[in-house]
């Protein structure tokens, strides 16, 4: 059984929490169908999308290298790094230099990927998310569940329970609107005192040297907005060519992660406000690596929207917690092989091949796809469960001709005739609890066949 | 029209029926059907697993049985898919439009795109709720996805057009999903449960009477549930409906 696999049944056995997590992001891949039918060009801006995508990946080096030239022209300060090492070293730097202990932070990935938050708070820095979501999942010392909503697995009565701990409000409230002015008003003395802002960026213009910044609470905006330091972190495959591929990409954002027509804050930085700075880090960690695969560099593309993550029915019924990646569903299947299939192939199990990821993926990604491909690479890997090995040259065998194949069905008839204890057990892994074993047929359609063509 | 009939492993076994009826309805649109004996599975269960190397002298021999056909055609949408698929990447000396790959057809799309028959002589006076699988929504087109803006179309609905008597009905989420993706339902079994429980009371909530689609798998997976749970429906192939008698 693979590491998903394990996880993911304790997450069914509660039938109603898995009902209502799947409904309610159902919900949103609804609103998102509903949004993506007033687009008539729709099927075309994913196309066009992809192709921006795959020609700024092929002339990565030359964009980043100009976005670079027009963001310090235009006063922001570039850094490079290799790997989460360096990136964390340098913003670690930069805090040091500058000074104070309270950093505000708006939602990144990169951040998450990196484990940023973790390195600062050792260091003494208190680095507070600001998105909501994301805030309730700091203070409940849980990782994210989703990348676009990452407290979607957490109840509200969940939520009037811990801010009632941390920010004393009515026990038992779980209002929703009382508990987001709640947090509001513990979340602004921390946007206040902020001595550092730090973000990440949804798409950095090569062009204007400008970057982007999405959200929907406005949480960088307002970070941004008062501390004098501003550090924005980057995977290097974020940059676009231009203003009008930005146009592109912003139509389709919004609209396939949260079936929203735009997102109600999009940003764009260019230059840092009289006495502030803004700092940009450029980080790889893996990336280059990842763009040499011809197998799997498409992953380069993703907006990181999370439409694949809210259409996937084994995500919306199993949870983010199940998968051993921080980035769970189709995306971060994917995403964990390309970082480390040994550490984290225990997820590829987690795609019945139902392909709806691809079609609902904005930058056409073939997400299902590559996930049918990393099945085939764990083999090679030596990372193939030995079980499923040996069930698959089994039925190789069977198959391998015509008498061995009707005798097995032969065997298999024989077999049913065993009492029900001994079909339905652990051992037969077909007869899961709730379904029963399709029965033979007393004659196969060959049989019927010979006698048919036989009696003509 | 000379037509080399393929009959997956499994519904050889479980589904013979299901055979029949695909023989029978294809000889009533006027093809002349011949069934090549020797045909054992097409690989995809192999293939699915993480496995597709396995399949390939499956493969070679699928090819070389069905080498004298212009049309091979069989009742199940992703069984075709994957020799579609995969077979360009497992066959030797592989030439694209000249294997079997180039020639095989789900009876479905055939029947709605190749021998477009006028009429079925077929009466089928029951409430049915279509089961739009993955594979034959995704990977082929027999009905446009929900996931993308594009015009509403279903070829398993205009083929049962021609059906007297029968009423068609789709579940909400009308393509998602039953959970049984090959060996994803042995692996990841409690999300496939979950998955095909879910799907089937979508199914009984159209009030159809049986479940009919182009995938006896999907199926399988679904009667399994059904059977368990003792639920007040059937699945049916769709050949079994195209091809009822007046």
């Amino acid at each position: 059984m693979s590491t998903h696999s394990k996880a993911a049944k304790r997450f069914v056995a509660d039938a109603e929490r898995m009902a209502w997590h799947d409904k309610a992001l159902y919900a949103v891949r609804e609103k998102r169908d509903r949004m993506m039918m007033t687009v008539p060009e729709w099927e075309g801006l994913r196309r066009l999308s992809s192709e921006i995508k795959r020609h700024t990946l092929s002339r990565l080096g030359h964009y980043l290298c100009e976005f670079e030239r027009n963001a310090t022209a235009n006063g922001m300060v570039v850094h490079w790094a290799k790997d989460a090492a360096e990136m964390n070293a340098t913003v670690w730097e930069l805090v040091r230099e500058h000074g104070g202990t309270n950093l505000i932070k708006s939602k990144s990935m990169l951040s998450e990927e990196c484990g940023l938050t973790p390195y600062l708070e050792e260091r003494g820095v208190d680095a507070v998310e600001s998105d909501l979501g994301e805030r309730i999942m700091q203070l409940l010392h849980r990782p994210p569940s989703h990348i676009v909503l990452p407290a979607i697995a957490v109840r509200r009565e969940e939520v009037g329970t811990l801010f009632e701990r941390e920010m004393h409000t009515e026990p038992g409230n779980s209002d929703p609107t009382y508990l987001t002015h709640a947090a509001r008003k513990a979340l602004r003395p921390k946007f206040l005192d902020a001595d550092i802002s730090m973000t990440g960026v949804n798409f950095a213009v090569a062009s204007t040297g400008a970057l982007a910044v999405c959200t929907n609470e406005g949480n960088a905006d307002l970070g941004t907005s008062f501390a004098d330091l501003h550090i924005a972190i980057m995977g290097i495959e974020k940059v676009i060519p231009d203003m009008a591929a930005l146009a592109v990409f912003t139509r389709l954002l919004a609209r396939s992660g949260t079936g929203q027509p735009v997102t109600s804050y999009t940003s764009l930085y260019r230059r840092p406000a009289p006495g502030k700075q803004i700092h940009v880090i450029l980080v790889d960690n893996g990336r280059s690596e990842w763009l040499a695969d011809a197998a799997h560099r498409n992953m380069l593309k993703c907006l990181r929207c999370g439409a694949c993550l809210n259409t996937c029915p084994v995500y919306r019924r199993s949870g983010g917690s199940t998968y051993s990646y921080f980035i769970p569903g189709p995306l971060g299947i994917n995403l964990g092989m390309l970082r480390s299939p040994k550490l984290y192939h225990g997820n590829v199990s987690a795609c019945s091949l139902c392909y709806s990821c691809s079609d609902v993926c904005p930058a056409q990604i073939d997400l299902g796809e590559q996930i049918y491909m990393w099945r085939q690479q764990l083999d090679g890997l030596h990372l193939a469960d030995p079980v499923k090995k040996l069930s698959v040259k089994g039925m190789d065998f069977i198959m391998g001709g015509r008498r061995r194949f009707y005798g097995g069905i032969a065997l298999a008839r024989a077999a049913e005739k065993l009492p029900r204890f001994v079909l339905e057990n652990g051992l037969n892994p077909w007869s899961a609890p709730g379904r029963a074993m399709p029965p033979f047929a007393p004659k196969t359609f060959n049989g019927w066949w010979k006698k048919t063509k036989k009696d003509e | 029209m000379k037509v080399g009939l393929f009959i997956p492993c499994y519904i050889n076994a479980v589904y013979p029926e299901v055979g029949r009826a695909s023989y029978e309805l294809l000889r009533k649109v006027g093809c002349e059907v011949e069934y090549p004996l020797d045909q054992t599975c097409c690989g995809q269960p192999m293939a699915n697993a993480g496995f597709e190397k396995d399949a390939k002298a499956l493969a070679e021999r699928m090819d070389a049985l069905f080498a004298k056909y212009d049309y091979v055609v069989g009742p199940s949408a992703s069984c075709v898919v994957f020799v579609r698929e995969g077979y360009p990447r497992l066959l030797d000396n592989y030439k694209e439009h000249a294997c079997v790959d180039a020639r095989i057809w789900e009876i479905c799309e055939f029947l709605h795109d190749v021998v477009k028959p006028a009429r079925l002589d077929a009466r089928f006076p029951h409430r049915v709720s279509l089961h739009n699988s993955c594979h034959g929504v995704r990977k082929m087109d027999l009905s446009s996805p929900s996931e993308m803006n594009v015009p509403l179309h279903s070829k398993l609905r205009d083929l049962l057009a021609l059906v007297e008597g029968v009423e068609v009905a789709e579940p909400e989420r009308r393509d998602e999903c039953c959970g049984f993706g090959g060996m994803f339902s042995v692996e990841e079994n409690a999300v496939s449960v979950a998955m095909g429980r879910a799907k089937v009371q979508r199914h009984i909530a159209t009030g159809a009477e049986y479940i009919t689609g182009a995938d006896s798998s999907c199926l399988m997976h679904m009667q399994g549930i059904i059977d368990r749970e003792k639920l007040p429906v059937k699945t049916l192939h769709i050949v079994e409906i195209l091809n009822s008698k007046l």
